[in-house]
């Protein structure tokens, strides 16, 4: 299963591991681990809870690193999302991609996570002295998700 | 026909419930067809699902457009564009 949505916490060491194996293919891992900030838009954050669409969320997930791998010459990928309460330092994502070099591996995970950002069901709500609210959406990582868009053909 | 309706993240709490079991008119056969059903109902239904409002719709699990198709038995989720990572 290249997909887990937990409450738990990660090892990132203990998953890099696991995916690994002994494979002796493998030259290269790339990963990525986002973590839970204490401010956000200019305010201070306390806490947050990470809401997700159960069913929806893995199969979003599931999509998104299937098409890493057929765009990438990459050999194994992970995808760790916790949901739940979460407080700033927490462990929020872990993304891990091994392949044989470490081109293809860079750019798997980058592509991997900038179309979590925009495609998988997840929200955030945070904990300020204000209140609770709402994560908008950024457009910068509508940005940063279209940049793996195919070129628009120009009629042929 | 009856479909079964999700509200996500701050939709549940703008309309007031996580979800509903909708028997919908035949004619109502897209996404943009329910969207319209719903906000006829009034208050926060024609505010929060207006048109204009970044909203996100989901057919099965699938991500969807206002041309999509609404069948029966189908799950239509509502939701807010997504935070997570």
């Amino acid at each position: 299963m290249p997909v887990r949505i937990q409450t738990q916490d990660f090892d990132a060491g203990a998953e890099i591991a696991a995916v690994r194996g002994d494979n002796p293919k493998i030259g290269a891992v790339a990963s990525f681990i986002g973590v839970c900030r204490d401010a956000n838009d200019g305010d201070p954050v306390t806490k947050m809870t990470l809401e997700h669409y159960p069913g929806m969320t893995e199969k979003a997930l599931e999509k998104i690193v299937a098409e890493a791998k057929a765009r990438w010459d990459v050999m194994e990928a992970l995808v760790v999302h916790r949901v739940g309460e979460l407080k700033p330092t927490d462990q929020i994502v872990l993304v891990i991609v091994a392949g044989a070099h470490r081109g293809e591996a860079f750019a798997a995970c980058e592509f991997i996570m900038d179309y979590l950002k925009t495609r998988a069901p997840f929200w955030k709500k945070e904990q300020t002295p204000q209140g609770t609210r709402w994560v908008e959406a950024r457009a910068s990582d509508d940005e940063a998700a279209q940049r793996w868009e195919p070129p628009k053909s120009s009629a042929a | 026909m009856k479909v079964k309706i999700l509200y996500l993240a701050s939709l549940r709490e703008q309309l007031g419930k996580p979800g509903e079991d909708l028997e919908i008119p035949p004619a109502t056969s897209t996404v943009a067809g329910l969207r319209t059903l719903l906000m006829a109902r009034g208050g926060a239904w024609q505010t929060v699902l207006a048109q204009g409002k970044a909203l996100r719709v989901a057919v099965n699990q699938e991500m969807a457009q206002p041309t999509t198709p609404v069948k029966p038995g189908d799950e239509v989720a509502f939701f807010p564009p997504v935070t997570g990572g």
